[in-house]
Formats: structure tokens, C-alpha cells, sequence
């Protein structure tokens, strides 16, 4: 009878039950959409990194420390053994879609055809794992993004991708048809200077690199593990954009055996690290967990990082978007909570003879406070569902509006959206919040109607 | 003689406010005895509703002691009261004080849920009730698609159907006019001779006292005279 009489005292004022009513709606609205878009931001960061670094990094222990000043030093001995051991694990086998040894160094990057030279920082990648790791998409936030060819190829080792800043530095702009790459300020002219004695030899001990159609060369330099300059030749197939500056300016992705040369000369090949790209987030923990006990079931000096160590900017973007979410919330459940309060409280003093009769009739104070708690979480069920639902409609409406944007960590643009999908626990919990705080609210009026005296509440007019 | 329905001894009422002490019952003594149809009447403002409201439990003595049913109501905690006022008296306004979202059938099946019968119990004895009254056809109006009889007869039989002890009236003529509310008086008289309940109203108004077995006259909150009939 309880929610009877709630329903029908919701619909004896139409219009003040419709303000709260929306009041609530619009708040759903809001936590529905921004929700949505967070969740779409959060599920973008987490596929643009798992994309870049994989869920997993196995590195040689306290490489992610102190490796990057010295990356031959820290390699990893036998690093195809640990691969096999990592893909033949039978615990790890059904979660891993990627395992592929990388190598991260950096060097001097220059083009001596306009005595160009920059520092970079450098990815050795295998070019059909890197293709397959671009393409993991749980979230399906990227699917609607067109993958451009690498133009890495397994078989080639001397082709590789530059960002657009170090291309730009670097004189690629014609050769690699960049668009906005605005033309080089005059500077002063400098005297052509000769490579040094020692580069020179260095790099007649490369073999000739044969040179690749209209593919423009780079020669790299860096320090081997032993600690000798070396040499090498990177035809560079084409420029892509990266999100953080220092990256575009720096950024240099090549063929793992290239880099190995690099950083190895003849020495012994490793890795300087193993990247573990798996099927589903969901599984990075207990991954991450067996990676560790196999390594020391082993006795191997290896360390396992996940893709938040080793991009903490989606840590600290996860985290600002979360905390304005909550903020959002936060002021939708003040207002909701001000709009219940105010409506009940008014509805409370109208009905005060009434509160008198039931309670005369034999009501507890608990029946008259529970009569308006369910009032106040009907009008919240009502007001949340009716949110939740144009909330999803708008947010349909919005996916498929073709509006487009560069999300934090991304270069290049991407269709806006929200995530409508799995967005089931957002919308169950705005929902349940929404009305939780209908009814915590309504409860302010409600006690104060429990508590009126019988008498005072049948004088009432 | 059998006991009483209702026992007041030495009742005092006194209202504070602002400052102010009102007493609105001054040491009133009086039994009801069961199965009688009783009158408090008295001019407005001498303290009948009062003396209602503490017969009915849902106001407390400043002084004296009440006991309805011979239950001495100081003893009761306020559910305990809630739930003894649910069982054993049934009340009927001057206002009707009908639920106005509800049904003439809800109106008056409302006591039974918070006795919590049975719905089939519930329907049955509804039906008779509204049939008792003469409401069965309008089982399904709300209150305001009803005339002013009309809503004290629904009122009416929302006091009998649990088959209280005692029900109370409060100037339950007052909004009614002189053919309607000797009507409603009529058929309460009727359904007390018939159910063996007991019946307080109060009244002001001294034409009704002709119909009542005991009457009590209140002047400033005293009780200046009791008259009845011999008991049948």
C-alpha cells in the first residue's frame, strides 16, 4: 500500500513532481554523458599505451631504474629462451596475444646531405609483432581509426619511422611529403664540416646500404654496450606525429636486429626488454604475478613493469579525469539533494493533517517515515531512470555526430565519442546513487514528519 | 457491572505556550461503559476535543489517568500506543480526514493493513462495511468525486472495520447539514446497536443529545453534569 499511496501523492502535484523529476534527470544526464566520455578517455589512454608498450615489460632488474644511462649494460642474456619459456607457460599461453624483445637506446641521428644532425631516442622493434600490437583494440575505442602502413617490414632491417619534429629538424619534410612543416629559418651559413676520421671508419665497416626509393637515409650513431661509437643506416619510410613533443622531436622506431647492431656491434645480441602484450587488461595482475614467480622459479634477474609504470601520464590523466567526474557527481548530488529536500519538505507540510490521521489510525512513526522515504526514492527511481535512458540516447545521438578531436596522449585525430558500450556498472551505479540520494534526502522531511504530534498534525489547516 | 471502555480519573490537560499555561481539562473523572452510544458535549472551546483526543490515546494527560479498554494508556511506549489505537479505536473527524489519493474501498481497507489481514480477509470486509454504510457503489471514487455524507460514511465505516471497542466522533455533523447529519447520526446509531461497539462523539450542538444513552456536559474544561439512560 506504501508505494501505492507514494506513487499516487508523486502525481497529486504534477508539476513540482515533474521539476524534481527532471531535476534528477538532468543530473543523470550529465553524470551519464561525463561518465561515459571519461570511461571513453580512460579506455583510449589505456589502448594508445597498451598499443605502445604492451600490458607487460620484462626487464633486466633495476634497468627501469637506472638502465636508460646505459641501456647495453642492462640487456637481457638469452632473451628468445625467456620468450619461449613466457609462450609456453601454460598459465600465461590462453592471456598473452604479443610477446616481442625490444630494445630502447638512444644516439645521434644525422642526415649529411644538408649536415644535418639531432639527438634520438630509439625503439628496436620486430616489425610484424609492432603491426599486431597497433591493432589491440578491448575497448573497440580505435576501431574506427585508419592504421597507416609502418612500412617496417620483418624481412628489411634498415627501414624505420621517425617522428615528425626530429624529420622536421632533420631536413625530411620534402622527401617525406610532410604537410605543416613550415621552411627552415635562414641561419648562418656553416662551413661543411667533414665527418670525423673515427665515424668515417666506422662507417666504411658498414656494408653499402642500397638505397630504397624515394626512402630518405638517416645514419645513426650511438654507443655500443662495450662503450665504442658504432654506426648504422635507417631509411626512413615515413614520419608520424606523437602526442608529447619531446617524443616528435626524438622519436626514432627500427627494425629490432638494426638497433641490436646499434647498441651491440658483434657483441652478444640481447634485449633490453620483453614486451607482454596481452588479450584482455583484466588479466595484467595475475600475468604480471606468474611472470614474477617464473622468473625467480628460474633464477632469472628479471623484473616485470606494466604499462602505468612506464607511461605515467596515463596515471596522472586517469586520475584528473576521475577526480573532475567525481566533482560533477558531486555537484549533481548537491543539487538533487537540495531539489528532494525542498519538494518534500513542502509536501510534508501540506499533507501535515494527513500524517495526523494515519498516525491516529495506527501508523508508527516509522510507517509515516517510511511513506515519504519511498515517496522521495520514487520520484529518485523515476528521475534516475528517465536520466539514464536520454543520458544513453544522447550519448548514441552524440557517437554518431562524426565529431572529431586529438584525446589527451594521441596525436592523431579521432572520432569524439562516449563509450556507450560496457558502460553498464557506470549506469547501474548513477542510477543506484541517484536514487540512494533521493531517498537519503527525503529522509530530512520524513523524520521531521515521524516526529510531528498527532494532535498538532489534525489542528493543522 | 462490567467494566468500563473507557475510565478517565482525575484527567488534567494544561497547554503551555509562549509563556502561557492553558488547561484546557480540569480534573475530569467520568466512566463509559461498553457497548453505549455517548455524547460529550459542551459549548465550543470547553475542552471536548481534548478530552476525545485522551480518551482516543493520541494525547497524553497532564495529570490523572486514562484507561481505554482497561489498558492504562501512561504505560504504553508510543508504538505500543500506535498499535493498540490500531486494534481498538476507531476515529471519525469533523473533516473526514480521508486519504485523497485513496479509494473509497482503499479509504476504508487502510486499518486493516496495518493490522496486516489478509487481502482476501481485507476485501470481504471491506465489501460488508461499505455495504453497512451504503457505499458499495462508489467502492471506487476518490474522496473528493464524493459529497460531505458521503466522505463521513466512508469515514465512518473506516472507523468500524477492524471492529474496534470504541469509536470516537468529533463533531462529526459539524461540516454536514441538518438532513445529512442527522443521517450520518442515524446510521451511526444503527451500526452501534448492531455491533455492539462503543461510541463517543462529542458535540456542541444540543439537539443530538436526544439520541444518546450518556451524555456528558464539559464547561471550562469541567465536567458540569452526566446524564444516562439505564443500560438495555
Amino acid at each position: 500500500m506504501l508505494p501505492k499511496i507514494a506513487l499516487r501523492n508523486i502525481l497529486r502535484n504534477r508539476r513540482r513532481s515533474v521539476m524534481t523529476i527532471l531535476a534528477i534527470a538532468v543530473g543523470g544526464v550529465a553524470i551519464v554523458l561525463f561518465g561515459e566520455f571519461v570511461a571513453f578517455i580512460i579506455a583510449g589512454l589505456e589502448t594508445n599505451a597498451v598499443q605502445k608498450v604492451g600490458h607487460l615489460t620484462v626487464f633486466r632488474t633495476g634497468y627501469f631504474d637506472y638502465g636508460s644511462g646505459n641501456p647495453g649494460a642492462f640487456g637481457i642474456d638469452r632473451y628468445r629462451d625467456v620468450i619461449r619459456m613466457i609462450e609456453e607457460d601454460p598459465e600465461l599461453k590462453p592471456k598473452i596475444d604479443v610477446v616481442t624483445p625490444t630494445i630502447s637506446l638512444s644516439g645521434i641521428a644525422g642526415n649529411f646531405d644538408i649536415d644535418a644532425s639531432k639527438t634520438f631516442l630509439g625503439t628496436g622493434v620486430e616489425p610484424s609483432a609492432y603491426e599486431r600490437m597497433k591493432r589491440w583494440d578491448e575497448h573497440r575505442v580505435s576501431s574506427r581509426r585508419i592504421l597507416p602502413d609502418s612500412g617496417l617490414a620483418d624481412g628489411d632491417e634498415t627501414r624505420g619511422i621517425v617522428g615528425v619534429g626530429l624529420a622536421r629538424v632533420l631536413g625530411l619534410c620534402g622527401p617525406l611529403k610532410l604537410r605543416d612543416c613550415p621552411p627552415r629559418p635562414a641561419t648562418a651559413p656553416a662551413k661543411p664540416s667533414a665527418p670525423a676520421p673515427a665515424l668515417v671508419n666506422l662507417a666504411d665497416l658498414e656494408p653499402a646500404a642500397e638505397p630504397r626509393s624515394n626512402s630518405p637515409r638517416l645514419d645513426l650513431l650511438a654507443a655500443t654496450a662495450a662503450g665504442a661509437p658504432n654506426v648504422v643506416s635507417l631509411f626512413v619510410s615515413r614520419a608520424e606525429p606523437q602526442a608529447a613533443r619531446e617524443f616528435d622531436d626524438n622519436l626514432v622506431v627500427m627494425n629490432f636486429a638494426l638497433a641490436q647492431k646499434l647498441l651491440y656491434g658483434r657483441g652478444e645480441q640481447k634485449a633490453t626488454g620483453i614486451v607482454v602484450q596481452l588479450h584482455r587488461t583484466e588479466d595484467l595482475r595475475p600475468a604480471r604475478a606468474r611472470l614474477s614467480s617464473l622468473f625467480k622459479q628460474h633464477g632469472l634477474d628479471l623484473e616485470v613493469r606494466d604499462f602505468t609504470e612506464r607511461e605515467p601520464f596515463y596515471k596522472q590523466a586517469v586520475g584528473m579525469f576521475t577526480a573532475i567526474l567525481f566533482f560533477i557527481a558531486l555537484v549533481m548530488g548537491v543539487i538533487v539533494v537540495f531539489t528532494v529536500v525542498n519538494t518534500m519538505s513542502m509536501t510534508v507540510m501540506e499533507r501535515t493533517s494527513e500524517i495526523g490521521t494515519v498516525r491516529a489510525l495506527g501508523s508508527r512513526r516509522a510507517g509515516v517515515r517510511a511513506l515519504f522515504v519511498i515517496e522521495g526514492a520514487a520520484l529518485g527511481i523515476i528521475g534516475a531512470t528517465l536520466g539514464i535512458l536520454a543520458g544513453q540516447a544522447l550519448a548514441l545521438l552524440f557517437n554518431h555526430s562524426g565529431a572529431m578531436w586529438s584525446p589527451p596522449g594521441q596525436a592523431a585525430p579521432t572520432p569524439l565519442q562516449v563509450m556507450t558500450s560496457d558502460a553498464g556498472k557506470l549506469l547501474f551505479v548513477a542510477w543506484l546513487s541517484l536514487v540512494a540520494i533521493a531517498a537519503l534526502a527525503s529522509l530530512v522531511p520524513a523524520n521531521r514528519a515521524a516526529r510531528l504530534q498527532i494532535v498538532d498534525a489534525l489542528r493543522h489547516v | 457491572m462490567t467494566e468500563a471502555v473507557v475510565r478517565l480519573m482525575n484527567v488534567e490537560k494544561v497547554y503551555a505556550e509562549d509563556g502561557l499555561r492553558v488547561a484546557a481539562v480540569r480534573d475530569v473523572s467520568f466512566d463509559v461503559q461498553p457497548r453505549r452510544f455517548s455524547m460529550i458535549v459542551g459549548p465550543s472551546g470547553s475542552g471536548k476535543t481534548t478530552l476525545l483526543n485522551l480518551i482516543g490515546c493520541i494525547d497524553v494527560p497532564s495529570a490523572g489517568s486514562v484507561e481505554v479498554c482497561g489498558q492504562p494508556i501512561a504505560e504504553l511506549s508510543d508504538d505500543a500506543l500506535a498499535d493498540f489505537r490500531s486494534r481498538n479505536v476507531g476515529f471519525v473527524f469533523q473533516n473526514f480526514n480521508l486519504l485523497p489519493v485513496l479509494t473509497a474501498f482503499e479509504n476504508v481497507e487502510y486499518p486493516l493493513l496495518l493490522l496486516e489481514e489478509p487481502a482476501a480477509r481485507r476485501r470481504q470486509r471491506v465489501m460488508e462495511v461499505l455495504e453497512a454504510v451504503g457505499l458499495a457503489d462508489k467502492k471506487d471514487h476518490r474522496p473528493n468525486q464524493l459529497s460531505g455524507g458521503q466522505k463521513q460514511r466512508v469515514a465512518i465505516g473506516r472507523a468500524l472495520v477492524k471492529a474496534p471497542q470504541i469509536v470516537l466522533a468529533d463533531e462529526p455533523t459539524a461540516n454536514l447539514d441538518t438532513r445529512t447529519g442527522a443521517e450520518i447520526i442515524g446510521l451511526m446509531r444503527e451500526i452501534q446497536e448492531r455491533s455492539a461497539v462503543s461510541f463517543v462523539f462529542s458535540t456542541h450542538d444540543s439537539q443530538l443529545m436526544s439520541h444518546a444513552d450518556e451524555t456528558f456536559v464539559i464547561r471550562d474544561g469541567r465536567l458540569a453534569a452526566h446524564r444516562g439512560k439505564e443500560a438495555p
